[in-house]
């Protein structure tokens, strides 16, 4: 397997703390900052990025062509770690309704954010629409259609009901951190009935085939009601999980497992890239297992995402010097800024459509737009975090510095 | 990090990215002059066979095709350049023994399953030895469940195969410019899997297309106005799903037979 192919979340903390505090949610220890999210987040921004952009040769380094799983669910569940871990202890410090207002107001921002992507988009398209007119596509150009009556759709995007490709992810995220402090009221009560409930609620949707309708037909692309299982689960480690598998996560067993799973889905996706390789697979096994859904969050995702975590957690130390390097660096800002990276790398990718559509494809132009995209995310990251401790700080030195956690990272 | 490199490099970038602008310029200039459109044997060859092809073959009997599709099996106000017209000229210059009659069928701006209700009765008004069924690209733009969209093809191809056809599914095009769009790629997955399960050839339009554009026999980005390409394009469609539809029918061991 390559080595490309295993970057994922970090998950439990591991400075020891009494597990005595069972009953209600413990909480990490204050301090340093936990590394290890902020890198992989940044890694997940990454990818993400690449994916939306028209397949070249960094494409190949995305894990998606390495196995079931790829960069949204490290994203998710990341997401849904440090959003526990942040407004977690808002509600144990200052009370369900001031957490909730914080969080409230951490939804208004990510809202005002992907509005704001869909205005972006809105250009773009208007713009291809009239330029593009070749007769090889006039079926596809069909698709331009809802331009003619932009009273229904700007009032279904505000709905969050009619969303372009690509865009899914915020819409998500919004109905996520929406019910955050329901979770996290259930969670401090008891931890494992929360997330218990989502397992339920998972499993019912998957019987029941329930799903949320989009605008002008279908549905979303990523359903949240299988979707939640990631993020809650996410605040389940972040809020005491983590430490309490970690007896199973260093087992010998589990890593076997994990690693004869890792190894079986990426034969699987080697059957997907290299079509005379399809005969080795069992007929069987493919009318059982194909199609592995993205929108309910296939159980197959689900468990590739698992195995590569408690891999990653157990190879890959919190203390790990590698995690101060200079090389990784630039990794950890975008993921420490991940709102405005993920909205810049949402943008970046209409724009590098853009570009290749009017400069043109060769495969060294489409590698280039990926890699110069990149380093415009890397260079906003250094930007933001530069105004964060260098130009705000004279400003207000009164102020207390307010926990805003970016798209729900911590800045703890 | 010194953003002074940091910078430097940003605009190395650049530039280099507009003299791959420029190299493209020369790269259409020389797509016109040699218009290749070779299609990768891995891309056109299948497990699945087409025996009611076969055997119409074998015994000289005239092959019928009924190909079903959306617009873009069409190009609008020349149809006679495109792909199934050129598929029919292809398999009659391959099979000068016996007469090839194709008909096309457009199903505009319907779904699979709305397409589903007519199959049964266009195969009995044109009783075909085969049906080329062009499928996807209406299901991705209004966005229909992608389990819906597999359940309807699943029937379409059973309805099929009870009523005694081949069937050849194809899939959407290779549309870059709509890509932000329109999403393909559940549709493409699922229409592999009915294939795989049925045992049907899957002709894969959009792996082909990007193959072309990849390689330089097509700049499909272009915002070129005028039919020329489109019809350039179906022409080597046609003549790949030619050669798709005889390899699957194994045409070779059906003359030895």
């Amino acid at each position: 397997m390559s080595s490309i192919a295993d970057p994922v979340a970090g998950t439990p903390l591991s400075d020891a703390r009494a597990a005595a505090a069972a009953p209600a949610i413990a909480l990490p220890v204050a301090g340093e900052r936990e590394l290890r999210l902020d890198l992989f987040r940044g890694m997940a921004l990454w990818l993400i990025f690449i994916d939306h952009l028209p397949a070249n040769i960094l494409t190949w380094f995305t894990i998606r062509n390495y196995g079931f799983s790829d960069a949204t669910e490290i994203f998710i569940f990341i997401s849904g770690y440090t959003a526990a871990f942040v407004y977690g202890r808002a509600m144990l410090e200052a009370g369900f309704v001031v957490a909730t207002a914080r969080i409230m107001r951490r939804v208004w921002q990510i809202y005002v954010a992907h509005v704001f992507l869909f205005t972006i988009f809105l250009a773009e398209i208007s713009y291809v629409a009239t330029r593009f007119e070749n007769p090889l596509y006039s079926e596809e150009m069909g698709i331009m259609d809802f331009l003619k009556q932009p009273d229904v759709t700007i009032v279904q995007a505000l709905l969050l009901r009619f969303r372009p490709v690509n865009m899914d992810v915020l819409p998500l995220y919004i109905v996520l951190m929406l019910f955050l402090p329901i979770i996290l009221w259930l969670m401090k009560w008891k931890a494992d009935v929360a997330l218990g409930l989502s397992v339920l609620l998972y499993a019912l949707t998957w019987h029941f085939d329930w799903y949320l309708t989009a605008y002008p037909s279908g549905f979303w692309i990523f359903n949240p009601f299988c979707w939640q299982l990631l993020f809650v689960f996410g605040a389940w480690c972040a809020l005491g999980g983590a430490e309490r598998m970690s007896r199973i996560l260093s087992s010998r067993v589990t890593m076997w497992i994990c690693i004869a799973y890792l190894l079986f889905a990426f034969f699987v996706t080697l059957t997907w890239h290299i079509p005379q390789l399809s005969f080795l697979m069992p007929k069987r096994l493919e009318q059982w297992m194909y199609p592995i859904t993205k929108t309910d969050l296939d159980v197959l995702r689900f468990a590739h995402f698992l195995a590569l975590a408690a891999l990653t957690v157990r190879f890959l130390p919190r203390d790990w010097s590698g995690l101060k390097s200079p090389w990784l660096r630039p990794l950890i800002l975008c993921g420490q800024h991940s709102l405005e990276i993920f909205c810049l790398g949402v943008f970046l990718a209409f724009a590098g459509h853009f570009v290749l559509a009017e400069v043109g494809g060769g495969a060294f132009t489409h590698a280039l737009v990926s890699l110069v995209g990149i380093l415009i995310m890397w260079g906003v990251a250094w930007v933001i975090s530069w105004y964060k401790h260098t130009a705000d700080k004279g400003a207000s030195k009164t102020k207390r510095p307010v926990i805003n956690a970016d798209l729900a990272g911590g800045s703890v | 990090m010194r953003p002074g490199s940091g910078a430097m490099l940003v605009l190395t970038l650049l530039a280099g990215l507009a003299a791959a602008g420029s190299a493209r310029a020369q790269d259409t200039q020389k797509d016109v002059a040699s218009q290749t459109c070779e299609v990768p044997p891995y891309l056109l060859s299948t497990e699945s066979t087409l025996p009611k092809v076969a055997e119409a073959i074998k015994n000289a009997r005239p092959l019928t095709v009924l190909v079903v599709g959306s617009r873009s099996s069409t190009i609008t106000a020349s149809e006679a350049s495109a792909y199934p017209a050129k598929l029919q000229a292809a398999l009659k210059d391959k099979l000068p023994s016996i007469p090839v009659n194709l008909s096309v069928e457009l199903q505009n701006g319907k779904t699979a399953e709305e397409v589903d209700h007519s199959l049964v009765r266009l195969v009995e008004a044109k009783s075909p030895t085969l049906v080329i069924w062009q499928t996807g690209t209406v299901d991705a733009m209004r966005s229909v469940d992608p389990d819906d969209f597999r359940g309807a093809i699943d029937d379409g191809v059973v309805a099929l195969q009870n009523a005694g056809v081949d069937v050849v599914l194809v899939n959407l095009q290779y549309s870059p410019r709509t890509e932000t769009m329109i999403s393909a790629p559940p549709y493409l997955d699922n229409m592999r899997v009915v294939a795989q399960q049925h045992s049907v050839p899957l002709f894969d339009r959009f792996a082909i297309m990007r193959h072309w554009n990849d390689a330089g026999d097509f700049d499909l980005f272009s915002t070129f106005h005028g039919t020329d390409m489109a019809k350039r394009v179906h022409a080597c469609l046609g003549r790949a799903l030619s050669k798709f539809v005889l390899d699957a029918a194994r045409l070779d061991q059906a003359q030895q037979n």
